[in-house]
């Protein structure tokens, strides 16, 4: 008997010893995912879609608009992280021979204005200044709070953009216009303010690469519809409507989009290749020297979606501090900070120099 | 010295001129009616395309199908006429209302002015019915009008019926962002401009009628509309209006492209469209279609009930139904296919129509002429005016080189002519010697680079007057001398008023030696009636001493003001 127990316990401490390796085999693995679960350094999400064109011929600039946002909230991202903004209302216009309907199909296939829609910036609010406020932040206390971005340094923004534009200009509301350089500030104003984390910039307008030329502060992505010297083209008329419904980038986006659920991992890379030449005409175009990871590593559901991601394990796991993809990103600021002196107030009125210059001009006239 | 300040060189000049002159006049004829002509060919004719954005590219679908309908509500409507002998008003209003429109009626009576005045003069009165759908979502601020002119002698009952089946139809749409107002007048166009006047509050003929009690908004187009039966062949469309005013272009282009989506035959001036543009049948007829319609602009009549529209800045058009041999014929349906996708389209509108051309003319029903690419034709033809009046300039001062003026006026500071310095003396001297006046028949200088020298030596407070005076100057040339140099002291006798032609009167000034003859009394010259100016020649001295003073005066209103001057003038020779 006391045979049998050694041979027992020899056994087992074999049977440990062999399972050893496979045991920290499978704890690297927990810790992979566990690296995983943190690669994309956000953790919450926000969206500013954005159509700045008027009138019913614009419908389809609306109908874009309203595709984007069905996605995204379709994947996610809640009415209260979403800012939407329509210059128009084309749902009850009356030449809308379907009211509160938009249409991004022929033949009424596809409903995009739902029976949810949330818009935040509607008709004649949907202007230069309103936008940049929303997104740089100086916005008036009063506003309510679905009308604000509250985002804040974990942030992935989504900011989609539609209607008429040119070089380097977005028209506003056929009164104004936005130009890149002021969105390429508005951009660094956010960054310096730490209002995001990564953000996906995509317009579809006519020359919409022009709109992306200017940025200079990291971590964003950019998409375009057409190059500059390009217009972006429509996609289909209505016969029963009487207008075309969509744009053929946003168009093929959403078809694309409508493909996404909150679990796949279709990455950046095909949403490049989303619209071809020959079915946009025009050659949608993008820009990733400011993003930090790779266009491949970073999921469609890292901006369009609002994943909670749930990963059960039970095996324990220490977590290590972030890798370095946080780290780098302040390094830079916070060189640059010790290499400068130590800030001081400059002096409103200086006084002492004012009285000296009175005195020496005195003198001078022979006071 | 420059060319025209060198007097020999300009008298080169002027002989060149009078040597080209009638070639050129006679090349620039040929040139204004040959470019008249070319307008027809297909470098100077545009193809029409859709201008406004509102109405842009995509089509909508029609669904009018109640050509039955339509006929059957002609035939009552022919019957119930027949009985009543003149519109009738009561079966109109009482049709109108079941299809569900607001119907209001107006009464209206004119006095025309013939036959002649000593019988009674002839009284025509009408009603006019006129029924409204408002639009289901918007505010009524604009509407558009589908027009059926009712006569005696054109019953167009046909579009009557047309018209109340499109009313029944369109009632049952919820897409009208618009009100659409369907009038039916009497007496055609009378009854029509009632209407117009009414609704515009305004009295421009003189005709009484009854204020309209029903009202929709700014009106942004209206069709008129013509049938003659109840199948058609062709519909022809009339553009021309009141004093020859033209619809925007926008609206032809829509009509046109209904035509071309629903298959139908559409004419201009009853002409089919060119096929064929290689050989010269094609041109030829786009010739044929582009004088008519330039006929029909000129005869000022308003072809249609749509050109009443026109003067109130209501983008209209008349389609006419015609029936003639040819084997296929469009019904009612057809028709109203057409209308109601142009009425659809117009619905999208949001401005008035104006991206368009205003001004054009039309070789073909696809293709325009702007008023850019035909004015030129106009110019060359004026251009032969011009061409005679400088050749008419320059043999006056061919003329008047020789003789010189002499003494000075008997009144006092007259306005003279500042030209006088002789042929050597720069216009400078002129204008100092101006004052001393008299008869300083502007001389030798010519006038043609003298405005702004007189210009520059003028004190401020005749600028206005010497601005026109420049204009005038380069128009007709004030350098010219009274050939008559030498009957000056007789010309010149204060107080002679010689009667010109175009002088709307004469101030004397009694204390000024010379009668004040009011400036150029044509239009457009402004500021020279309060300047005095010599005394014409006597009338008996002949047509060219007269026009030669005449068109001295254009000097005239410059120099009143230069009379400080100390220098004396006149290098006579």
């Amino acid at each position: 008997m006391v045979d049998t127990c050694f041979l027992s316990q020899g056994l087992t401490t074999l049977a440990g010893l062999l399972l050893l390796p496979f045991g920290s085999l499978a704890a690297s693995q927990i810790e992979d995912q566990a690296e995983q679960f943190f690669r994309s350094g956000h953790t919450n999400n926000w969206a500013v879609l954005v159509c700045t064109s008027r009138f019913w011929f614009n419908y389809r600039h609306v109908a874009n608009t309203l595709s984007v946002y069905r996605s995204v909230k379709r994947l996610g991202i809640p009415d209260s992280h979403i800012v939407l903004m329509l210059a128009d209302d084309m749902a009850c216009n009356p030449r809308n021979p379907k009211p509160a309907t938009v249409y991004s199909h022929k033949n009424m296939e596809l409903n995009v204005y739902g029976d949810d829609v949330e818009v935040d910036y509607r008709s004649y609010e949907v202007t230069v200044e309103n936008f940049l406020r929303v997104l740089t932040g100086r916005i008036p206390s009063s506003t309510p709070r679905s009308k604000r971005l509250l985002s804040d340094d974990r942030s992935n923004i989504l900011i989609y953009m539609t209607g008429h534009g040119g070089n380097g200009f977005l028209k506003f509301q056929d009164s104004e216009e936005i130009t890149n350089i002021e969105l390429a500030d508005a951009f660094e104003q956010m960054w310096q303010k730490r209002r995001y984390n990564e953000l996906l910039f995509i317009i579809d307008t006519c020359q919409g690469a022009s709109m992306y030329e200017r940025f200079y502060s990291p971590n964003i992505m950019a998409l375009a519809s057409s190059q500059v010297g390009e217009d972006s083209l429509s996609h289909q008329p209505d016969p029963a409507v009487g207008v075309h419904l969509m744009d053929r980038y946003t168009f093929y986006v959403l078809e694309f989009l409508e493909e996404i659920n909150p679990a796949s991992q279709t990455n950046m890379n095909d949403l490049f290749q989303v619209c071809p030449k020959s079915l946009c005409v025009s050659t949608p175009g993008h820009r990733t020297d400011l993003f930090q990871r790779d266009p491949k590593n970073v999921l469609i559901t890292d901006f369009f979606g609002s994943v909670r991601k749930v990963e059960i394990t039970t095996e324990t796991l220490s977590l290590q501090p972030d890798s370095g993809v946080i780290e780098s990103s302040y390094k830079k600021d916070q060189m640059v900070e010790e290499l400068m002196e130590p800030l001081k107030y400059a002096e409103q009125l200086p006084v002492a120099q004012i009285i000296h210059q009175w005195s020496c001009m005195n003198v001078r006239v022979g006071l | 010295m420059g060319l025209l300040s060198d007097p020999v060189r300009r008298r080169a000049l002027a002989r060149l001129v009078l040597r080209l002159n009638a070639p050129l006049c006679v090349l620039s004829y040929v040139a204004g009616i040959a470019w008249f002509l070319a307008l027809a060919f297909p470098p100077l004719t545009q193809r029409t395309y859709m201008s406004e954005n509102a109405m842009g590219s995509t089509m909508v679908e029609e669904q009018f199908a109640a050509g039955d309908r339509a006929r059957s509500l002609a035939r009552d409507f022919t019957a119930h006429r027949r009985k009543s002998g003149a519109l009738p008003v009561a079966w109109l209003e009482r049709t109108m209302r079941s299809v569900g429109l607001e119907v209001y009626t107006q009464s209206f009576s004119r006095k025309l002015p013939f036959p002649d005045e000593t019988h009674e003069r002839y009284m025509v009165s009408g009603i006019n019915v006129y029924g409204i759908l408002r639009a289901p979502r918007a505010a009524s601020t604009e509407s558009l009008v589908l027009t059926v002119p009712c006569g005696p002698d054109s019953t167009n009952s046909q579009a009557v019926g047309l018209m109340l089946a499109l009313a029944a139809h369109f009632r049952g749409q919820i897409y009208w962002a618009k009100d659409i107002i369907f009038l039916v007048t009497e007496h055609d166009l009378l009854g029509t401009e009632a209407w117009l006047e009414a609704y515009h509050d305004v009295n421009v003929t003189g005709m009484q009628s009854s204020p309209l009690q029903g009202r929709a908004g700014a009106i942004q187009a209206a069709v008129a509309l013509e049938l003659s039966s109840d199948v058609v062949t062709s519909l022809d469309v009339v553009v021309e209006g009141l004093n020859g005013q033209l619809p925007n272009l926008d609206l032809l282009n829509l009509f046109q492209t209904f035509c071309q989506k629903g298959g139908l035959l559409c004419t201009l001036q009853g002409k089919l469209q060119p096929q064929d543009w290689t050989s010269i049948d094609g041109p030829l007829q786009s010739v044929q279609t582009l004088l008519l319609m330039v006929l029909q602009q000129a005869s000022g009549r308003p072809h249609g009930a749509h050109g009443l529209f026109l003067r109130y800045r209501v983008e209209a058009l008349t389609l006419r139904g015609i029936n003639s041999f040819r084997q296929y014929k469009y019904d009612l349906v057809a028709v109203g296919k057409a209308l109601e996708g142009m009425f659809r389209k117009l619905n999208h509108l949001l401005e008035r129509l104006h991206q368009s051309f205003f001004f054009y003319l039309l070789p073909a029903l696809s293709r325009f002429v702007s008023i850019g690419l035909y004015m030129p034709a106009a110019g060359f033809l004026l251009l032969v005016l011009g061409l005679k009046a400088l050749e008419l300039w320059m043999q006056l001062h061919e003329a008047g080189v020789g003789p010189e003026e002499a003494g000075k006026t008997p009144g006092s500071s007259p306005p003279h002519p500042p030209t006088q310095g002789g042929e050597h003396t720069g216009p400078r001297q002129g204008l100092d010697g101006a004052e001393t006046g008299g008869p300083h028949l502007p001389g030798t200088t010519a006038g043609l680079h003298h405005p702004h020298q007189l210009l520059s030596g003028l004190p401020t407070g005749r600028q206005h007057g010497a601005c026109c005076c420049r204009h005038q100057a380069l128009w007709t040339p004030a350098a010219l001398h009274c050939p008559a140099g030498a009957d000056e002291p007789s010309s010149y006798t204060p107080g002679q008023l010689v009667p010109v032609a175009g002088a709307s009167g004469s101030t004397a000034l009694p204390g000024r030696g010379l009668a004040a003859l009011p400036g150029r009394t044509g239009p457009g010259r402004a500021g020279a009636s309060h300047l005095r100016l010599p005394a014409l020649p006597a009338a008996g001295s002949g047509p060219l001493p007269l026009l030669a003073a005449l068109l001295e005066r254009a000097l005239l209103e410059v120099t009143e003001a230069a009379r400080s001057s100390p220098r004396s003038l006149l290098p006579r020779k």
